[in-house]
């Protein structure tokens, strides 16, 4: 074995822990950028889970079921926007709300299904590049969802600051009467960047059960709705650093593990500490240069949008 | 912040559904209530309890009136839901896992007619009983069972938190493991929490890597056997048969049963003679038992493995008996001596074979 075997290993197992975190962080970004501050998170995504492996349990069919799981994150998060921007709801409790009633919703869904096995999604085999030593299995031996999270990401990136649309959506999140005084309809466009956000977190959360731990287990999401949430702070709300949030947060959690594997003596809590103390660090960096936040943070996050006033 | 408001609401609204069902209660019914650490539907640990919960709603029907909260965060959080239970008239309360123990204690002198049980704890009270499962009974007969399957001679065990409970298993296994193949070694990966499919999966992963070729968990999902499986190495189940996430890969699982002590405890209240004690009992007293043997086992191990069982069971063999040495090389326990009670409860250092440092 030589000194570098394990490294091919760590990666694909950083890439798994860390893509649910993608899905769930892009479109939670898309959402804040809007002006909407939707802490349901963690609830689209197991509704997204249950969703995406009734489906596949039921059809077979994967297509359908990362469909289904990006279908009912997005009516979850039409719920959500029904309450915050028609009937101007508090969009905290309302997000809030939205976990407890996903928590429960995919658990009732799920009855039926805990303790049922289904298929690992499939993952990319092209002859001879997959073979390839090192990068081979790294990059073209993933399952489409991988390939999806970093074309989503790059199209997010892209729509915000290459396009008129996103140039709206923004303008709609940090200024929402200047938007509405020239005529765009600031709830409509909301409810599209909610919904979006609902959909990548439902496909976020059918990630786990289908791909990362192909099995439906209630409150399986453990917690990776809120890291997607604190994900989007860390990054101060830039794309590509959502992306590279969730790497390292994935990356740390599995570092620690290796390490532990290898005999390491590290104290495991320190390890398993360590990304939400980076996450604080930077917290403190970030507020140390307000002039950063104020560029990319919605101005209006989590303001409620009265169309009269 | 969010994370402790999210589960004092969560407490909240399970509190709400309890509630609910305690108005409905008639009069005359006993209510026993229980306090899960987990959901019902993690397939594992806090499955099994609410098994043992149905077993009593069975036994005694309308005399009895059950009632649970799950995912109850341990820790201060827990006594609040605890209270409220108590607070609800229930009668008998069982709280289910270690981190429930000093709250349980708490509200227990609140409420002295109110009988406590806290499952795998070692504080007691004139209300409060303790019980648990000599699991370790299970670990014990696992391990020679691992012991003689592993090729690599590398068993990867996927630990939770370093409490007594989790040591004493890795301990027990690596003893069995040892006494038929000395060269052994046990790899442990921490996950620092009881339930999270995900990093349980991935510690599975992270343990295969560094060349384990059995993975055993004391943890509650059946992610580590769903990793073992794709990556065609030996696993063990834990708490519930997990044949179906990996047929080809589980050896065995051990099963925990609660049924027959939740239903006897129950009976106690109904009939006054509940008393304060200390249950743990192992394959004997039915508490511990083992999912069917993995057919791929040679004939001659699956023989090993029974007749270790059986020797437990009549008292024979003696998972903790020396000699055997402490992984700093000091004696854990002499030739002729085996440990007590007292000593496994208390259990914070790995027996020789164990890598790694124990986390403080």
């Amino acid at each position: 074995m030589s000194g570098f075997d394990w490294i091919t290993p760590v990666i694909l197992t950083v890439i798994t822990a860390a893509t649910p975190l993608v899905f769930a962080g892009i479109g939670e970004l898309i959402t804040e950028k809007s002006g909407v501050l939707n802490l349901g998170v963690e609830g689209m995504m197991l509704v997204g889970a249950v969703s995406g492996f009734i489906t596949a349990t039921v059809t077979g069919n994967y297509f359908l079921a990362v469909a289904a799981a990006a279908l009912a994150g997005a009516i979850m998060a039409f719920l959500f926007g029904i309450l915050t921007l028609s009937l101007m709801a508090n969009q905290v409790a309302t997000g809030l709300a939205l976990t407890l009633f996903g928590v429960g919703l995919s658990a009732l869904m799920g009855q039926n299904f805990v303790g049922q096995p289904v298929a690992a999604l499939a993952k990319l085999d092209i002859p001879g590049l997959s073979d390839l030593p090192f990068i081979g299995p790294i990059l073209f031996g993933q399952d489409g969802l991988v390939y999806l999270s970093f074309v989503m990401a790059i199209v997010v990136s892209w729509f915000l600051y290459k396009t008129k649309a996103g140039l709206i959506l923004r303008a709609v999140g940090d200024s929402h009467d200047a938007a509405h005084s020239i005529g765009y309809s600031v709830i409509g466009i909301r409810y599209l960047a909610v919904m979006f956000g609902g959909a990548m977190s439902g496909i976020g959360g059918a990630y786990l059960s289908l791909a990362y731990t192909p099995m439906w287990a209630e409150n399986m999401t453990a917690g990776r709705g809120w890291i997607a949430l604190a994900l989007i702070v860390f990054a101060t709300w830039k794309p590509g650093l959502v992306v590279v949030g969730a790497y390292m947060f994935g990356g740390i959690t599995i570092l620690q593990l290796h390490a532990q594997a290898a005999g390491l003596n590290v104290p495991s809590q320190v390890l398993s500490m360590l990304p939400y103390l980076a996450t604080v660090f930077v917290l403190v960096l970030i507020s140390k240069d307000q002039s950063r936040i104020r560029k990319h943070a919605p101005a209006c996050i989590g303001k409620i949008f009265h169309p009269a006033a | 912040m969010t994370l402790k408001y999210i589960s004092t609401l969560v407490g909240a609204v399970a509190m709400a559904g309890s509630l609910l069902i305690g108005s409905t209660a008639a009069a005359e019914e006993t209510k026993v209530g229980f306090i899960y650490v987990g959901p019902i539907g993690d397939f594992g640990w806090t499955n099994r309890h609410d098994i043992g919960r149905h077993a009593v709603q069975e036994e005694f029907g309308d005399k009895v009136k059950t009632g649970f909260v799950e995912s109850v965060k341990e820790g201060p959080d827990s006594e609040r839901v605890i209270r409220q239970m108590a607070a609800d008239g229930y009668k008998l309360i069982f709280t289910t896992s270690f981190g429930f123990m000093n709250p349980t204690l708490k509200v227990a002198k609140q409420f002295p007619d109110v009988k406590f049980e806290h499952a795998t704890g070692y504080k007691r009270a004139d209300n409060v009983s303790t019980y648990s499962s000599r699991f370790y009974e299970g670990r014990y007969v696992v391990g020679k069972i691992a012991g003689k399957m592993t090729k690599t001679n590398i068993i990867g065990y996927v630990g939770s938190f370093p409490i007594p409970e989790v040591v004493r298993g890795i301990n027990a296994m690596t003893l069995a493991a040892r006494s038929i193949n000395p060269d052994v070694k046990v790899k442990v990966a921490w996950v620092s929490t009881w339930y999270d499919p995900g990093k349980e999966g991935d510690a599975a992963k992270a343990l295969i890597d560094a060349g384990a070729d059995v993975i055993l968990q004391h943890t509650d999902s059946p992610a580590p056997l769903q990793v073992a499986e794709s990556r065609g190495v030996w696993a063990v189940g834990q708490a519930s048969d997990m044949a179906k996430f990996a047929p080809k890969s589980q050896l065995t699982a051990i099963v925990d049963n609660w049924n027959g002590y939740y239903i006897a405890r129950t009976k106690a209240v109904m009939n006054g003679t509940w008393k304060s004690e200390d249950t743990w009992g192992g394959f004997k007293a039915g508490m511990v038992e083992l999912a069917p043997f993995n057919k791929a086992i040679p004939s001659d191990v699956v023989e090993l493995a029974n007749a270790t069982r059986k020797g437990i069971e009549d008292g024979t063999i003696l998972p903790f008996a020396g000699p055997f040495n402490k992984q700093d090389g000091s004696v854990g326990a002499a030739d002729g001596t085996s440990l007590d009670d007292g000593t496994l409860l208390g259990m914070n250092w790995y027996v020789e074979g164990v890598e790694g440092s124990l986390p403080k």
